[in-house]
């Protein structure tokens, strides 16, 4: 495979030249992208399928051999449908808003090893990226939320911004405990930094298991999803800050949800259960295992959407500002402490 | 400085969480509420007047649409207003079944707001749990009247027919196969008040399921603990009846305090609520669903061993057989004018109610002798909940008057009438 790779990077040098480069970039984001939309797609009808089986019912299963075919008519559906602009919306940023939802969220795979080696960007301040790019997507959701023009999208953009900035003070403060135990911020180093040879037992979960659960809980709260659904909470304001958008422009505000969905769950799985690493020390490391953690990880949104109520506003506020963050602000000086003393074993 | 001037958010008519065609105007403070105002009448159907011109036998259908998730219940306060009114002596095993109809309607009833409120709440997945279970109860509607909803089965005098012996079978078809034709229709081998049993046997259990999910949940209870405390006083005050009564901790229950029917006859408890909040109210309803298992288990046992007439003799009122209407002119004559003509109701005014699922629910009726009601009345307990909203939501943010519908517990049919 890494051969083969080799080889092809040769040969097109040499036919190109200095144009190689670019070429290779973009060829290299088509193979992330792809696959990204192609999870997404898929993850909407394995979210259909298992909250069917959560919830006695088959799912969709009419298009297509056990409903296979159906995010492809959902997409071709959202395609041919008319883009309304509501008429005393701010066009311009109306349209903007979902591009800017969904570009972040895309984005930020350029960091995310999936292999020994298999990344489009192997950058040193990789985690600061990834702060950056998680941080951005808000944006395409407070303006969507004002451009609309609409009273239930405006609170549903003001919910969703109260809501990830104070998420992603926790959020932050759970990675640079990851930080300070990696020793590092290029994101393949802190997958290498777990392996102690004792497969499961190196990976940071264990030690920053708060920061884990933290993490992750915060992740589902960035990425609006159920039970902290209260930028959509479909029971108050409608659709919250989409729900004004038709067509296309409702479809990227989807795909971006769950491009976030896909991305907190590579996150998770790079940060704290050891990324593409085997968990038992006789089987090798490879890329299957990355994806098999991250289908676990997708696999616990849509449990908890099955699940759990909602939320209220103010009771999220309060678990992120009283909860989360006194905690991962105790965590951070106690791996501090800890790394200086013999028993710190990672 | 800045004029501040208060968000005014329309809540429906269209909107997801309105129960039916609710239209709330909020006057917001940031997510704060500061008036509720809900408008009314979007669903008028006007069933009062619409009564005044029809047969009192032809209005028993209007009531089914009144409050259309508890069907029977209506039609019980109807046929009871006319009984009363006429004198009718409704026969004992009659009494029986609308009592055990009136608590399947109690149980159907509460499944579908647990399963509301859950949808209302975030909790998506109860609504599926509480279908399931409700799928059963429809079948039982459908076996005695051949309607899932809307019956029309209880008859002044009595109901409209014994309880079948045999419950309709599930046939193969592209979806079901042999195999699961054959496990759907294991239930049903027997007569309906078999079917029944099986079903009351195994829904406490699911009961249990809905409350492991909800009852001790850290965020339903966030959700749903001291949001919309009514006191005692103040629901006495805003002619709360029913289990938003009960939540707030008063002891009223018509089934105990002016039994009607059987319920005399019947073992049971009123579950009570203690603060009054939206979670003592969910806590009541489950209580009772568990309370009516009880009252139609003892209903199905004596159903079982006292065979007997279930319609009153009066053929003034109600039909005679068909075997003895074809062999007697007198009986021919009373099938055709109670059909045609209707019956005629001596003059007077009358008063019934009866426990529905939501409150009390009475009909006053007024009759000229005639075979159309001169007035009738509908005490619909959902209007005296809806009223009480402003206060209740008040100061509540806006996801609390989602819940605060929810567990009013709110049918617009039986509200705007």
């Amino acid at each position: 495979m890494m051969e083969l790779l080799q080889t092809l990077e040769q040969t097109g040098l040499e036919l190109l030249g200095p144009f190689w480069m670019p070429v290779w970039t973009v060829i290299k984001i088509f193979a992330i992208v792809l696959p990204v939309m192609g999870g997404v797609a898929y993850l909407t009808l394995a979210e259909r399928k298992i909250l069917g089986f959560m919830q006695l019912r088959p799912g969709p299963n009419r298009v297509g051999y056990w409903g296979l075919l159906q995010p492809l008519a959902d997409g071709i559906k959202l395609l041919l449908k008319e883009l309304i602009i509501p008429a005393e919306a701010n066009k311009f940023l109306f349209v903007a808003a979902p591009v800017l939802a969904l570009a972040p969220a895309l984005a930020a795979w350029a960091v995310i090893p999936f292999g020994e080696g298999m990344v489009i960007a192997d950058v040193n301040a990789g985690l600061l990226y990834l702060l950056a790019m998680t941080s951005l997507g808000v944006y395409g959701i407070i303006i969507a939320g004002w451009a609309s023009n609409s009273k239930y999208a405006f609170l549903g953009a003001l919910r969703s911004s109260a809501q990830i900035v104070s998420y992603e003070l926790a959020m932050g403060f759970a990675l640079v405990c990851v930080l300070l135990a990696a020793q590092s911020m290029n994101v393949g180093d802190i997958v290498r930094g777990q392996n102690n040879g004792y497969g499961l037992m190196g990976w940071y979960f264990i030690p920053l298991f708060p920061m884990f659960v933290v993490y992750f809980i915060a992740g589902v709260a960035e990425t609006n999803r159920a039970p902290f659904d209260l930028a959509e909470d479909e029971s108050a304001i409608v659709a919250g800050f989409h729900t004004e958008y038709s067509g296309m422009g409702f479809a990227l505000f989807f795909l971006a949800e769950y491009a976030n969905m896909i991305l907190i769950a590579a996150l998770t799985t790079v940060m704290f259960l050891g990324g593409w690493l085997s968990p038992v020390p006789f089987l090798p490391d490879s890329i299957v295992w990355m994806l098999a953690k991250m289908s676990f990880m997708l696999f616990l949104f849509l449990w908890f959407r099955a699940t759990f109520p909602r939320y209220r506003y103010d009771q999220l506020m309060r678990l992120g500002w009283k909860v989360f963050i006194p905690l991962t602000l105790v965590w951070v000086v106690v791996v501090a402490a800890w790394m200086q003393t013999p028993y710190w074993l990672w | 400085m800045a004029e501040i001037k208060n968000y005014t958010m329309n809540f429906g008519p269209q909107h997801p969480a309105a129960h039916g065609v609710l239209r709330l105007v909020l006057e917001l403070d940031g997510e704060v509420v500061e008036r509720a105002d809900p408008h009314i009448g979007l669903l008028h159907r006007a069933t009062e007047k619409l009564a005044e011109h029809k047969t009192f036998l032809q209005t028993v259908p209007y009531m089914d649409r009144l409050d259309y998730v508890s069907m029977m219940s209506n039609e019980h306060a109807y046929v009871m207003a006319v009984e009363k009114l006429a004198g009718i002596e409704v026969p004992i095993r009659a009494q029986y079944i609308r009592v055990m109809y009136d608590e399947i309607t109690r149980i159907l009833n509460h499944l579908l707001w647990l399963g509301a409120v859950g949808i209302d709440l975030g909790a998506m997945t109860m609504f599926f749990y509480t279908f399931r279970d409700r799928e059963d109860l429809v079948d039982c509607y459908e076996a005695v009247s051949g309607a899932r909803m809307h019956a029309a089965y209880y008859r002044p005098g009595g109901v409209y027919r014994d309880l079948p012996d045999s419950m309709a079978q599930y046939m193969e078809s592209k979806v079901h196969g042999a195999a699961a034709v054959k496990r759907m229709n294991e239930n049903r081998q027997g007569s309906l008040l078999d079917f029944l049993e099986d079903f009351i046997n195994r829904f406490p259990k699911h009961i249990d399921e809905f409350e492991t999910l909800l009852t001790d949940n850290r965020i339903w209870k966030q959700r749903t603990v001291g949001i919309g405390v009514v006191t005692p006083e103040r629901a006495l005050a805003l002619g709360f009846t029913g289990p938003m009564l009960r939540g707030s901790g008063i002891v009223w229950d018509l089934r105990k305090k002016q039994p009607y029917e059987v319920y005399d006859r019947l073992d049971f408890d009123i579950p009570v609520g203690v603060e009054g909040d939206c979670y003592d109210r969910y806590l009541v309803r489950v209580e009772e669903m568990r309370q009516s298992v009880r009252i139609i288990k003892q209903c199905i046992d004596w159903l079982r061993v006292n065979p007997g007439p279930v319609m009153a003799e009066n053929h003034k009122f109600t039909p005679p057989s068909r075997e003895s209407m074809k062999q007697n002119m007198e009986e021919l004559i009373h099938h055709f004018k109670l059909f045609s003509e209707g019956m005629h109701v001596p003059a007077g005014e009358a008063y019934a109610a009866v426990e529905h699922p939501k409150g009390e629910f009475g009909i006053y009726l007024v009759s000229d002798g005639a075979n159309k009601p001169y007035r009738m009345k509908i005490r619909a307990p959902g209007f005296a909940h809806l009223s009480s909203l402003d206060e209740m939501s008040r100061g509540h943010m806006i996801a609390d008057v989602v819940a605060l519908i929810g567990t009013q517990d709110i049918v617009f049919g039986e509200v705007d009438r």
